[in-house]
């Protein structure tokens, strides 16, 4: 499968840009590599921007919750930013929150986020 | 579930997951068109994504079919999700928050219900499942 999304390292911070609307296969994809990258780059954080997504539906959330789980148990902390506004209303109405998640409003929120440990 | 006049929308098939993006982007047009406020889109899109993948997940194919209905004057957005699949056992169970034999929090039907207005499931086991989802306008 080809991957569909960059992932950037800046620092000891990895930078997962999701550009485009992404199918179960991409998702499932994208985790894996992260969780590669995190253990290759010994990365202290993960971002995933998912600002260009206007549809997080269980799946997706489902995913995002379990690559955040996943990294977390390799010492490393993964956030989420950029989740727009009409998709964080769809994704409570739908009853996911994602608790345990950490999130930040956009990219630079996220980093700082990760620089304050 | 009592509609007057379809107005002509679309139908997806749906094989494979990538038929799901498809779907969704598909409602959320119609629906832009039809004046849906954004949070409203987003609804709409969500529960097309959650019913579509139930199709590819437990019946391999089906299809999904969006149209703009009108009701006692009040406009509608009409997601018929059809398969001849195995259909569901436990309807019950299946349409209880948390119950999944696939991987998605147990969300799909439950949380497309909560998404919708109205909501109806017909189903046989061997013979397939009928969801019927309407979200109505400005409420």
């Amino acid at each position: 499968m080809s991957s569909r999304v960059p992932i950037l390292r800046q620092g000891d911070v990895l930078i997962a840009s999701i550009q485009e609307e992404l199918s179960d296969g991409d998702i499932l994809d994208l985790q894996l590599r992260i969780l590669e990258e995190v253990i290759r780059c010994r990365a202290s954080g993960v971002i995933v921007d998912v600002s260009a997504l206007d549809v997080l539906d269980s799946f997706g959330s489902r995913s995002l919750s379990d690559m955040a789980q996943a990294v977390r148990l390799r010492g490393s902390r993964l956030v989420i930013v950029g989740i727009q506004p009409d998709v964080a209303y769809s994704m409570v109405l739908l009853g996911v929150t994602l608790p345990d998640v950490a999130t930040a409003l956009d990219l630079d929120r996220g980093l700082a986020l990760l620089e304050a440990g | 579930m009592q509609v007057e006049g379809a107005l002509g929308g679309d139908i997806q098939a749906i094989r494979r997951d990538a038929d799901v993006i498809s779907a969704r982007q598909s409602g959320r047009q119609i629906a832009e068109r039809m004046g849906y406020s954004r949070p409203d889109q987003a609804l709409i899109a969500t529960a097309i994504s959650e019913l579509a993948r139930n199709i590819v997940n437990y019946a391999g194919k089906g299809e999904i079919e969006i149209t703009p209905v009108r009701r006692r004057g009040r406009m509608g957005l009409r997601i018929i999700a059809r398969d001849h699949g195995p259909g569901i056992e436990d309807l019950e169970r299946a349409m209880a928050d948390g119950f999944s034999t696939g991987n998605s929090f147990g969300l799909g039907l439950p949380g497309a219900k909560r998404i919708m207005d109205d909501f109806d499931v017909v189903t046989a086991v061997g013979e397939g499942v009928v969801v019927t989802a309407i979200k109505w306008m400005g409420r």
